[in-house]
């Protein structure tokens, strides 16, 4: 049914059919991920957060448009994730709207993903779809997810590197702080650069960065940053978050913003940390994976009632919660 | 494995006009559980062909009030096909003229919508178009 050849191939359809396997968690679409796993680790996957409204959107429309209009243009894959409505399931997903620019160009795959129900499930889903657009040859993958909770943070852990956008005029607080997800960022957008208050949004973020990153404030207002990283090797692995203006409604501050990623990739090689993401980031799947195996392993060979009876001992304190797990797996083991 | 969501692109061809009609059918379609890709105002066929083949729609909405609807429906169709995806439910709603409301289901649209269809009525034939497709 999913054709994996034409996936590998770059054919649209089988991309955009095997997307939705993953998407709907199906066992076809299991399989197809476990097939495709040799030809994925090529793409730079690249996360843009930040509240809504910042300009997210534009911005990846933007640095889509730079990653295409180059002497030698990367194909650009992106996941634009937008939240599912609690009460109906439904949801509208308007990203492509700011994205009409990429329309026509076959190297550019846009694809809208709502967060549906389970919270795990979506970075679940997310990590399994940027999967199957690395395997099928595109080699910037920008997913956009409003930052706001937990599960986004999940998302924007599986990128490489994390940009997080704020933008002047959005009340007075730095939207990413109120959020958590000042901590997760590789490079900081202030977007909506023609707008009135960018200098305090930005003051505001380079005072909270400097909190964040006490070793940075150093770094920078001491002259003798060189000695010291010369004497302390792995102060070299430090990355010190830029902060780049944009402005996303015409491209001002997208080429230096791009410099920026390209830099951080660069870092990443060079300090050892692509490699030691990866093996992190493969580490929590396997362990996931083995979590999930070996409980539906005890599940099969569960006795009709068992979990019932312990959660009746339970209710009735007659066992403890650490003693009804020593039970039902004992009475396994012989 | 998790329930398969009905998706549909909600879009807006032509160069006329407001997008507010689209946007109440948006709306309730997401409020009938739906996943609408809302892709804005000034869509091309060709724009509204590669959102639904990119984003694996089941069904495609259109709000015409251009008069252009003779001319935007057949090509849509034909670039649907074209891609593969002949399964595809397409919907029209806006000003269409009595007469041509036959020619448009000849050609193979789903469903046509004049102003001031209930969207209970859009929502219920939008399933059972799309529930018929996918067998
Ligand atoms: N003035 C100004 N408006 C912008 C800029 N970038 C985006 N916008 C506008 O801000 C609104 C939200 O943009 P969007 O990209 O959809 O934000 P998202 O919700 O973060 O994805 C839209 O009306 C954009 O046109 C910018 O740099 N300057
Ligand atoms: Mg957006």
């Amino acid at each position: 049914m999913l054709d994996l050849h034409a996936v590998l191939d770059g054919q649209r359809l089988a991309l955009t059919r095997l997307l939705t396997q993953i998407e709907n968690q199906t066992e076809a679409g299991q399989h197809a991920l476990a097939e495709l796993f040799p030809h994925t680790g090529r793409a730079h996957l690249i996360g843009v957060t930040g509240a809504p409204g910042t300009g997210k959107s534009s911005l990846v429309n933007q640095l889509a448009l730079g990653y295409r209009k180059t002497e030698a243009p990367k194909k650009v894959a992106i996941l634009a994730v937008d939240p599912s409505s609690p009460f109906t399931g439904g949801a509208v997903l308007g990203d492509r709207i700011r994205m009409a620019a990429l329309s026509g160009d076959a190297g550019v795959f846009i694809r809208s993903m709502a967060t549906r129900g389970s919270l795990g499930g979506l970075a679940h889903a997310t990590a399994g779809m940027v999967q199957a657009f690395d395997a099928a040859g595109y080699e910037i993958i920008l997913i956009e997810t409003v930052g706001a909770g937990q599960s986004e943070v999940d998302i924007a852990r599986l990128a490489h590197t994390t940009l997080v956008v704020e933008a002047p005029g959005l009340g007075d607080d730095i939207q990413a702080i109120k959020a958590g997800i000042l901590e997760i960022a590789d490079i900081l957008v202030v977007n909506k650069a023609d707008r009135p208050g960018v200098e305090t949004t930005e003051r505001a973020l380079r005072s909270m960065l400097q909190l964040a990153h006490p070793v940075a404030h150093v770094f920078r207002h001491h002259g003798q940053a060189l000695d010291v990283q010369a004497t302390a090797p792995e102060s070299e692995a430090l990355w010190l978050p830029p902060i780049q203006r944009t402005v996303a409604a015409d491209g001002q501050g997208v080429p230096e913003l791009l410099a920026y990623i390209a830099a951080h990739r660069v870092h990443l090689e060079a300090s050892g940390d692509l490699a030691r993401r990866e093996r992190a980031r493969l580490a929590a799947e396997l362990d996931q994976r083995l979590q999930d195996a070996l409980v539906e392993h005890w599940r099969a060979g569960a006795q009709a009632g068992e979990l019932e009876q312990a959660l009746d001992a339970l209710l009735a304190r007659q066992l403890s919660p650490q003693e009804a797990v020593q039970r039902l797996l004992n009475g396994r083991k012989g | 494995m998790a329930e398969q969501k009905i998706r549909v692109i909600v879009a807006k061809p032509g160069l006329d006009g407001h997008d507010r009609g689209a946007k109440v059918v948006a709306r309730a379609l997401r409020d009938a559980g739906m996943e609408v890709i809302y892709t804005g105002l000034r869509q091309t066929p060709e724009m509204i062909a590669e959102a639904a083949l990119q984003e694996d729609a089941h069904a495609v909405g259109l709000s015409i009030l251009s008069g252009a609807h003779m001319e935007l429906a057949p090509r849509i169709l034909e670039l649907l096909k074209a891609n593969g995806q002949e399964n595809v439910k397409v919907f029209i709603g806006g000003i269409i003229p009595d007469e041509d409301v036959p020619r448009l289901l000849e050609l193979g649209v789903a469903g046509v919508y004049g102003p001031g269809t209930p969207t209970d009525q859009i929502v219920k034939e939008m399933r059972a178009a799309v529930a018929g497709a996918q067998g």
